[in-house]
């Protein structure tokens, strides 16, 4: 029998972008989108695309799908999951979406995966690299009633059941957790796959499948945010620091330690 | 009046911990705050060091609770719909980070998590967290109580006052369902200083391009009496293990000297490290955002730089 996946993702400014051109338009309290450094699919996400696929691998029938929830996408970085391996994307692409917060976010990822399941395994990333929250695939458990195991470094799928490695502060625990059941995939899993070219055509001719929040009967009225977004700005630093010069790199070094031992730092 | 409740945790060693210490001294700075603090478990000496307004015992047992703490998830969910309070103040940990999240949307209450700030004297509640992996701060108004909020690590200082009063008992009557089974605990094997409590950590980045000149850097830490940590980088390429990680998704870590060899400072990593005494940097690109972090850098080649260092460390510490 199949096992369905669905791998939760999002758009989010590509985090590789220098910090100088890290701009905020504090009038609209958002980023800049920095001039050519396009959006990317949030890395995180792709750990749990990757765990998905590694369970393919492993000789499993997997589908995986691959969902978002936002407004303006860029196809060329949403696709990159379907380039390395995955089966379908949905998106949630509607203009009511630029705004929410992320209680609405689960609102409406739960209404699309309640209208796409069931599922077998729900996975997401451990957080988002804009907002940072780390909360999204959690109150998703929550809102399904599913059970959660977050930080998952390792997975299989054993019967109806799935073997679990959840990363904890000195080491890790061993978890079965039944099926369905929600994850959020920690980047100790592995580095994702590289997409090889095969499954860039392959993406290309993919179509995503569309919604809007008409279609689950959702309006911007069930979606209002609890956190009002006040002020977002780029704190000031004022840290000076002092570079060591010597007569070449080695002389450098030595000078380092000295001027270290002279602050009494070591 | 601004009723709290402070979920506190207590350490491996059975002491409340830091992050709870630090979050009384969030909660007692909010207007007019009334304090209680929640805590799972059997009450003894450790719960002086609460210096707050009231203390109720739930019965979850940390290291006894079902799956990922859903008996706590469930009490707490109780507490709170039974007490009212304004403001929910969790430290971030595993178990904050998992419980508060839960129970805000099993309350369907607002969630604000790793807040640096947190206020009310204007009348409303505002937070403040960094986004955008510390690239940027934002600072949020909640209208909604109650308001679930854990803070970052390091954020606030350590209340250092003592005595609470005696732990009253609640009792939810909630069973939580056993949804995830842990069968074992393996504890990492851990050679030397705890990264978290070393006095110095020699990091490395993607910038010593493999796994060898980790052995360099693990000469420095031990000549100084220090641990060796590593960009996610680094970690993600393998080069070392992923315990060694600092950062946002890794360890914090606040040591007296805090070396960076041949990590941009990505501001991700960056939020492991800033609350260092002194950052120094050396890399070989001066114009790699470390340089703004740091108190003491040098520009240059880390494979000519690191050894005339570490020899003169050496002499030095002779």
């Amino acid at each position: 029998m199949t096992v369905r996946i669905v791998v939760l993702t999002k758009q989010v400014p590509d985090p590789e972008t220098p910090p100088s051109q890290f701009k905020i338009d504090e009038s609209t309290n958002s980023v800049i989108p920095p001039s050519g450094v396009p959006p990317v699919v949030n890395g995180f996400d792709l750990n749990a695309v990757e765990a998905a696929l590694q369970l393919r691998d492993a000789g499993a029938d997997v589908e995986v799908t691959v969902l978002s929830v936002g407004s303006d996408f860029v196809m060329d970085a949403m696709k990159k999951p379907l380039a390395m391996g995955a089966d379908r994307l949905v998106l949630v692409d509607d203009s009511g979406l630029d705004k929410i917060d992320s209680a609405a976010t689960v609102k409406v990822l739960a209404a699309a995966i309640e209208k796409d399941g069931p599922f077998d395994l729900i996975l997401g990333g451990r957080q988002a690299s804009d907002w940072d929250q780390a909360h999204v695939t959690i109150g998703l458990a929550e809102i399904l009633g599913l059970p959660l195991v977050s930080l998952v470094q390792k997975l299989e799928l054993d019967g109806d059941s799935v073997a679990l490695q959840r990363v904890i502060p000195d080491g890790y625990q061993v978890i079965t957790a039944p099926v369905p059941s929600v994850l959020t995939i920690t980047n100790e899993l592995g580095e994702p796959r590289y997409p090889n070219l095969r499954g860039i055509m392959q993406a290309s001719r993919k179509k995503p499948e569309i919604f809007s929040l008409a279609d689950f009967g959702l309006s911007g009225d069930d979606l209002a945010p609890k956190l009002e977004l006040k002020k977002l700005y780029v704190p000031e630093s004022n840290r000076q620091v002092e570079l060591i010069e010597g007569e070449d790199e080695a002389d450098s070094g030595k000078k380092l330690a000295l001027r270290l031992r002279e602050e009494k730092l070591i | 009046m601004t009723s709290v409740l402070l979920v506190a945790e207590r350490d491996d060693q059975g002491e409340i911990s830091q992050s709870t210490l630090q979050a009384v001294t969030a909660a007692r700075s909010l207007d007019d705050a009334q304090v209680t603090a929640v805590i799972a478990g059997d009450a003894d000496g450790s719960v002086s060091s609460l210096a707050v307004d009231k203390v109720v015992r739930i019965s979850a047992v940390d290291s006894g609770d079902v799956g990922i703490y859903e008996q706590a998830t469930a009490d707490l969910a109780a507490l709170i719909s039974s007490t009212s309070p304004d403001v929910v103040i969790l430290g971030k940990s595993d178990f904050g980070s998992i419980v508060g999240a839960r129970v805000a949307f099993k309350i369907d209450a607002a969630f604000a998590s790793d807040c640096i700030e947190i206020s009310n004297s204007d009348g409303s509640l505002s937070v403040t967290r960094p986004v955008y992996g510390g690239s940027a701060l934002a600072e949020f108004e909640i209208a909604s109580s109650p308001a679930i909020v854990t803070l970052r690590a390091g954020a606030f200082e350590p209340s250092s006052d003592t005595g609470s009063p005696e732990p009253e008992a609640f009792d939810s009557g909630a069973a939580a369902e056993r949804s995830a089974t842990v069968t074992d605990t393996i504890a990492e094997v851990r050679e030397g200083i705890r990264l978290e409590d070393a006095d110095f950590v020699v990091s490395g980045g993607r910038g010593l391009g493999g796994p060898e000149p980790f052995s360099v850097l693990t000469d420095l830490a031990n000549v100084l009496g220090g641990a060796v940590g590593a960009s996610r980088a680094a970690c993600d390429a393998g080069w070392i293990d992923h315990s060694h990680q600092v950062g946002l998704t890794g360890k914090s870590v606040s040591p007296d000297v805090y070396i960076a060899v041949g990590i941009s400072g990505a501001s991700q990593h960056m939020a492991g490290c800033s609350s260092s005494r002194a950052i120094v940097a050396i890399n070989k690109d001066g114009d790699s955002n470390i340089f703004k972090e740091a108190r003491f850098g040098v520009v240059g080649d880390w494979e000519k730089v690191l050894p005339s260092f570490l020899a003169t460390v050496r002499d030095l510490k002779a």
